[in-house]
This record gives structure tokens, C-alpha cells and sequence, in this order.
């Protein structure tokens, strides 16, 4: 359950970043940071130690095709590599969207940008 | 393994905190960098070395896309001026951490251990993977042949997150009505 | 934009063509090895990535120019579809119409390989695209 706790608090940071910060770029990396944890909860749910030592990848070896006792589990991960991707994808817009800000305002405080009437 | 998987853990908490607190906009784009690498690491302990590779090249992007809004700007270090409430408002931040770690382990503690978990659909694809599609990488199997229909939604996902942003920095702009036209 | 000194630049035509070959290595290979279309898509569009920031963006348009890759970008989508369409003639959609072939070889598993390479060029092209419009947008107080 500690691995668990611990990936709490990196999403709790996150939250904090988003909710609680004024400049835009800190708002943008606490959406990353966001994504990592919830990408690293759903691979630490899918862990399977093995008999005698750590889970192994789940990929079939050409010599030994009988041990698949050992094996992780495959689903999660491949819904998180879509989702790797994904929050690539959600990192450019954002990032589209900050250039177009500082292009109007002129300065990355999110104060001041409520302020001023373009 | 638990005590490298431990620490790296520590290490990304220390990363996060260090990217949102610091003053410096530079320090805090490669802090960034650095959890990310620290959680490339992760996934290889944990057994899932595609989903490795693929973290280590978008952080590697994150990065390069960050790093094209920050640097050349004028105000990339921020100046600190104390509001009124600031003190007040990271108290009750970390007030509304504290009750939702309580409240958190109450709920792991009816999830299955961390190394144990129920292996109920994965089983059939598991044992049968090999036979039914002829991928030896099971990860692959389960993407694009077991679960095909995830991966046409996202790719219809990317598609659309490009074009969106691609909308956002059209060369031209609409034209405004006093004449003074915002982009050239 | 431009380019980078001439150090750079030598270095950058030295290693770009490994880049792209180990990116195309893991697109193909993706049934076999870890990897698949997702990654050894991401790892092409960072070959071309080093071309344009190394080369300005003059001397890597003519390599792939923009309509080029939106072009691309379409083709690797609709080739999936059509993948996955061309299931109607087995049973259902996404159906494995293919044959499996010999195990661990290259050729094997059907259409997973095949989805691969469509997925591979779709998001190479997607990100192509879009660090190109990140670095041509000029803005106003911007030489």
C-alpha cells in the first residue's frame, strides 16, 4: 500500500500546482505532473511479484515458451502507452495556447491577464 | 527491488516539489524533465519496458516544446511579492492533503496488495495470446488485436488534439473592427 | 528560424540517418521486441525534430514540407481504417484475416504488423506537424 500513498502525494502536488499558482508555465507543469501520476498508479495496480524474485515482462521468449507464470500484467500497459501519447498531444495544445496568450498580454502572470481588457 | 522502487518514488516527490516552487522558470522546466527520466526508471523496474521507451521520447518532446515558450521571453524569472493570504492559502492546501491521504489509505486498504492483483480477463490473454494472434510481445497482442478498437480512439484522439492546436496558431486572425489588426 | 553552427550541423548528418533507421527498426519489430507504432513513431518524429532545429526550418522543409506531412498524417490514419475495415471479409471488424505464419519471425501475427506501420506513420507525422507550426509561428516582437 505505500507505493500507493506515495503516488498520492506526487498527485497531490499537481492539484496543488494547477489550483494554487499564478504563473502560467508552473500551471502547465503541474498539469504534467498530473499525468505522470495517474499513468504510474494504473502500471503499480497491474504489478505481479513473481515466485521468487520481481514480476518479469510479459513478452514470450523464443527458447521457453511455457513460462508465462511469471508475467506482469499486459492490460494496463498498453492502455497507458495510448495514454503516453495522448498527454503529448495535450501538452502541445496547451502549449499553443500559452504562446497565444503571451502574444496578446505580454506577460505570463495570470493576474494581470484578468486585469487587462484587450 | 522495493527499496530502489522506494526511492525513486522519494526522488520524483522531491523533483515535483522542487519544479513548483522554485523562482527560476529554466530550473523548473528541466526539474520536470528529471521526474519524468525518474519515472522511465520506474517503469523498467516494474517490468514494462515499452512503456519505457515511449516515456523517455515524449519527455524528451515535453521538454523541447517547453523549453520553445520560456526561453527568449523577458520575464523568466518571477518576481515574489507577498499577497495578502498567501500564508492562508497554503495552510488550508495542505489541510485538504492530509484529510485526503487519510481518507485514501481507508480506501487502498480494500484494493488487492500491491504485487497481488486479480488477474481475471489478463489470465485468457495471458495463456492464450500466443496461439490466437502469433505475437510473441503480449503488450503489442493486447494493443492491436485484442483491444483494437482503444487504439482507433486514439488515434481519432491525436488526430484531433493536433488539429486543434494547428486551428489555435493560424497565421491569420480574425479582423478586428477599430482597425487594428492583431496579427500580421 | 535558424539554423546551428557548423559543428552541429556535421554531427546532426552523421547521426540523423541512424535516428530514423533504429525509429523504423522498432516500428517493424514491434511484435517481436518491445515497442510497437507508438514508440518507434515518436522516436522518427524526433529524427526529424533534430533536422529542422540543427538546419533551420528552410534547409528541413525540403525534405518534408508541410503539406508533405499533413498528407501523411492522413494517409497513416486512413491506412488503419482500411486495416481494419478489410476485417469485414473474415468475420467482423478488426477481425486477424491474415495468416499467422511461422512463429518469432519477422512476418508472422497478422495484422498487428501491418497496424503498426499505419500507426507508426500517423504519429510521426502528427508530431512532425506540430513542432513545425511551434516554430514558425512568429510572433509580433519576434525578429
Amino acid at each position: 500500500m505505500a507505493p500507493y500513498i506515495l503516488c498520492s502525494i506526487i498527485l497531490l502536488l499537481g492539484v496543488y500546482a494547477v489550483v494554487a499558482k499564478k504563473n502560467l508555465i508552473k500551471i502547465v507543469i503541474g498539469l504534467l505532473i498530473i499525468e505522470y501520476a495517474v499513468n504510474l498508479m494504473l502500471v503499480l495496480v497491474g504489478y505481479r511479484a513473481g515466485a521468487e524474485g520481481p514480476g518479469e515482462a510479459p513478452i514470450i521468449l523464443k527458447g521457453a515458451t511455457e513460462q508465462t507464470a511469471n508475467f506482469v500484467d499486459p492490460l494496463p500497459q498498453a492502455l497507458i502507452v495510448t495514454s503516453i501519447v495522448i498527454g503529448l498531444g495535450l501538452t502541445a495544445m496547451v502549449v499553443a495556447l500559452v504562446l497565444r496568450l503571451y502574444e496578446k498580454y505580454g506577460t505570463f502572470d495570470v493576474l494581470l491577464i484578468r486585469r487587462l481588457r484587450g | 527491488m522495493e527499496f530502489l522502487l522506494y526511492l525513486l518514488l522519494v526522488f520524483m516527490i522531491a523533483g515535483s516539489i522542487i519544479a513548483i516552487e522554485t523562482r527560476d522558470l529554466l530550473s523548473s522546466v528541466i526539474c520536470v524533465g528529471a521526474v519524468g527520466l525518474g519515472l522511465a526508471i520506474i517503469f523498467l523496474l516494474l517490468g514494462a519496458p515499452d512503456l519505457a521507451i515511449v516515456q523517455v521520447v515524449v519527455e524528451v518532446l515535453s521538454l523541447v516544446l517547453l523549453l520553445r515558450v520560456v526561453v527568449m521571453r523577458e520575464d523568466v524569472t518571477i518576481a515574489h511579492r507577498y499577497r495578502y493570504g498567501e500564508v492562508f492559502a497554503t495552510a488550508v492546501a495542505l489541510l485538504f492533503f492530509g484529510v485526503f491521504i487519510m481518507l485514501a489509505a481507508v480506501a487502498y486498504k480494500q484494493m488487492p496488495a500491491f504485487g497481488d492483483p486479480l488477474l481475471k480477463v489478463s489470465q485468457n490473454y495471458i495463456e492464450n495470446g500466443l496461439d490466437r494472434v502469433g505475437a510473441p510481445n503480449l503488450v503489442t497482442a493486447v494493443l492491436l488485436d485484442f483491444r483494437a478498437y482503444d487504439t482507433l480512439g486514439e488515434a481519432t484522439v491525436i488526430f484531433t488534439a493536433i488539429i486543434g492546436s494547428l486551428v489555435i496558431l493560424r497565421k491569420r486572425g480574425r479582423i478586428r473592427h477599430e482597425g487594428n489588426e492583431p496579427h500580421s | 528560424m535558424k539554423g546551428m553552427s557548423l559543428i552541429v550541423r556535421t554531427i546532426t548528418r552523421l547521426l540523423a540517418g541512424f535516428i530514423l533507421v533504429y525509429g523504423a527498426h522498432i516500428v517493424l519489430y514491434g511484435h517481436l521486441t518491445p515497442g510497437g507504432g507508438f514508440a518507434g513513431g515518436v522516436m522518427l518524429a524526433c529524427g526529424f525534430i533534430l533536422l529542422v532545429l540543427s538546419f533551420g526550418k528552410e534547409g528541413a522543409l525540403e525534405i518534408v514540407s508541410e503539406n508533405a506531412a499533413s498528407a501523411w498524417d492522413c494517409i497513416g490514419a486512413l491506412l488503419f481504417l482500411f486495416i481494419a475495415l478489410l476485417g469485414f471479409t473474415g468475420r467482423y471488424f478488426f477481425f486477424n484475416f491474415m495468416g499467422k505464419g511461422t512463429q518469432f519471425d519477422l512476418i508472422s501475427a497478422g495484422t498487428p504488423m501491418w497496424s503498426n506501420i499505419a500507426i507508426g506513420i500517423k504519429v510521426w507525422a502528427c508530431l512532425f506537424l506540430v513542432f513545425l507550426m511551434l516554430a514558425v509561428f512568429r510572433m509580433r516582437d519576434e525578429g
